[in-house]
């Protein structure tokens, strides 16, 4: 091939490349907007007065930007009572759960014992057992022990095991550390506890992070188990207090239902912010590594 | 003999030491995992509604719900229909974004920021979100419709729109299968690729014959993921529909939630959260024995 023909044939290559990279540029950007706009339609609702959310062609930004659509949220119902119970059940629960997760994944990575992987294979088998089965007998449980209408349910389960996901999870991480930090900790006199607290734990900061941020979420938005266990209004979590923007009159008070919920999900933006790399981290611990 | 009986002393305190670190899961498993199932069952063998005792009726609810109880076939239509049709649409769409993110594109970690945001939102939020967008008269969806001149449906109280804007809804959590996708992507051995464009093989033949056989077993998992998902879909059946409009959105669990919680059949709920589980468990198992044939494991 001549040279002319060579450099025709490398324009036309980078002619392709570049529409190539436009075409995929212009497909991410477009499918951004898709997702993003239900987020900036909810901003722009919060931020308008009441009558403003009522008219068609829906005005994008409102003239008069109501910012006390938030600080109403608190006077029009107990909102700041339904931040503080979902604040009190998230932190214990999720303590309760990266704890006690811990101790029961070092014992199916570390310690041997005669049946230790039949039980390991049962909690992972209580994993595919959809909560709907056990909602009931709970409801019974929860109801003899007087524990109805409080946060006991919410939580203690999760200080006892709790989510068999963040134990596997945990267990896998904990099985890629090197056996030789324990034993090198044993010659160091480091008894079991020891040894788990005081290396296996310092080690294992990316899967403590992702079991936080995925028992933060859950319990952050958890919406069914408040739905069953909790049955006054002093009691409710976010989740539940926010259907009552939605259920007080005929129509649901939109804006102030978007503000509620703008400040509901902000907790959980933030942290995924500040925490991204540990969510992908996280997901692809269980879901691939072997 | 000294060194036997040091050695098993030393390993039957390893044991303990296992079983006492285990002892929280223990713990909770039978209170709160063991016990409650054996419990629904039995109860599921009976009629019980919290005020009276118990009473043992055999088979009865399950026979009942089978063959005298309407709205179970619809709530089983309702949430397979969903299944059917949401599952494959994610699918197809996490897996294009995520081959899309694979490019070699930079501000990769800004779009998959933003292709995984929605789905950080989860529950009442996104349901009261989606409820005020399929508004029929003031929501954005309808706006955005008119303005490619379409006329648009009043989503939510439509019986036959109702579905499809709940199927709208669960493609906008394209998050969590997308970032699988992408980690399965970036586990393909570029050689492969490379090997196979020498043989001569082009964009689309790459795709099917390297990309896709190579992806199987993460679409496995996330097709099995989907589905037990799916079939348990709750929140906005309850937030937003209730079930309506004339039980064209009775998902199973609204149902059994009702059956359960309202109407305090809790026997005949239990039945049913029985039935859910039996057919997670058979569309599982059934997806795993086809699986042999088209998931390509590494040797």
């Amino acid at each position: 091939m001549s040279w002319r023909d060579r450099s025709r044939r490398n324009r036309r290559n980078q002619w392709r490349r570049v529409i190539r990279k436009i075409v995929i540029y212009g497909v991410l950007i477009l499918g951004s907007f898709t997702l993003l706009i239900p987020i900036f339609w909810m901003i722009s609702t919060s931020l308008k007065p009441f009558e403003q959310t009522l008219i068609f062609p829906p005005r994008w930004i409102p003239d008069i930007i109501k910012w006390d659509n938030y600080s109403e949220t608190f006077t029009y119902l107990p909102f700041l009572l339904y931040y503080r119970n979902s604040i009190i059940v998230t932190t214990t629960a999720v303590i309760g759960q990266v704890i006690s997760a811990s101790l029961v994944a070092f014992s199916f990575a570390r310690l041997r014992a005669r049946g230790r992987d039949f039980f390991f294979f049962l909690m992972l088998s209580t994993m595919m057992i959809p909560i709907y089965v056990r909602i009931i007998p709970l409801y019974i449980i929860f109801k003899q022990l007087h524990w109805l209408n409080t946060f006991k349910p919410l939580i203690v389960p999760y200080w006892l095991g709790g989510a068999a996901f963040n134990i596997f999870l945990l267990r896998q991480f904990f099985r890629t550390i090197p056996i030789e930090i324990d034993e090198s900790a044993k010659i160091d006199g480091c008894g079991t506890f020891r040894t788990y607290c005081q290396f296996i734990l310092p080690l294992s900061k990316p899967a403590l992070a992702a079991v936080i941020i995925f028992s933060f979420m859950f319990h952050w938005n958890n919406f069914f188990g408040p739905l069953i266990y909790l049955s006054s209004a002093d009691k409710f979590t976010l989740p539940l207090g926010l259907l009552g923007f939605k259920d007080m009159y005929y129509t649901p008070i939109w804006n102030l239902l978007m503000a509620g919920s703008i400040m509901a999900l902000l907790p959980c933006v933030l942290v995924f912010f500040f925490t991204q790399r540990y969510f992908v981290q996280g997901i692809t611990l269980t879901g691939l590594k072997r | 003999m000294q060194k036997r009986k040091i050695h098993s002393k030393l390993l039957r305190k390893e044991a303990l030491e296992c079983y006492l670190f285990m002892s929280p899961w223990l713990v909770g498993f039978i209170l709160f995992i063991g016990g409650p199932i054996i419990a629904s069952l039995i109860l599921s063998l009976c009629k019980y509604d919290i005020l009276s005792s118990p009473k043992f009726v055999g088979l009865g609810n399950y026979w009942t719900l089978f063959t005298d109880d309407p709205l179970f076939w619809q709530s089983l239509r309702v949430t397979s229909l969903y299944t059917i049709l949401a599952i494959p649409l994610l699918l197809l769409i996490s897996l294009s974004a995520a081959l899309l993110l694979n490019q070699k594109v930079s501000g990769l970690s800004w779009f998959r920021t933003i292709y995984y945001l929605p789905s950080v939102i989860t529950g009442v939020v996104v349901a009261l979100m989606w409820m005020w967008i399929f508004d029929g008269k003031f929501g954005i969806m309808n706006y955005l419709l008119s303005l490619i001149g379409v006329d648009g449906p009043v989503w939510l109280f439509d019986k036959f729109w109702v579905l499809p804007a709940f199927i709208i809804m669960s493609l906008w959590a394209l998050g969590p299968p997308m970032i699988i996708f992408l980690a399965g992507l970036q586990g393909i051995p570029r050689v492969l690729q490379e090997v196979a464009i020498i043989d001569g093989a082009n964009k689309w033949q790459v795709f099917w014959n390297v990309t896709i056989p190579m992806l199987s077993p993460v679409i496995l998992f996330n097709l099995i993921i989907q589905i037990v998902y799916s079939f348990q879909v709750f929140i906005p059946a309850y937030v937003i529909t209730e079930g309506g409009p004339a039980n064209s959105s009775l998902f199973y669990t609204l149902y059994l939630y009702r059956m359960g919680f309202r109407w305090l059949r809790m026997g005949r709920a239990s039945a049913m959260a029985w039935i859910l589980f039996v057919l997670i468990l058979i569309c599982t198992f059934a997806i795993f024995r086809s699986s042999a044939r088209w998931v390509y494991y590494e040797k």
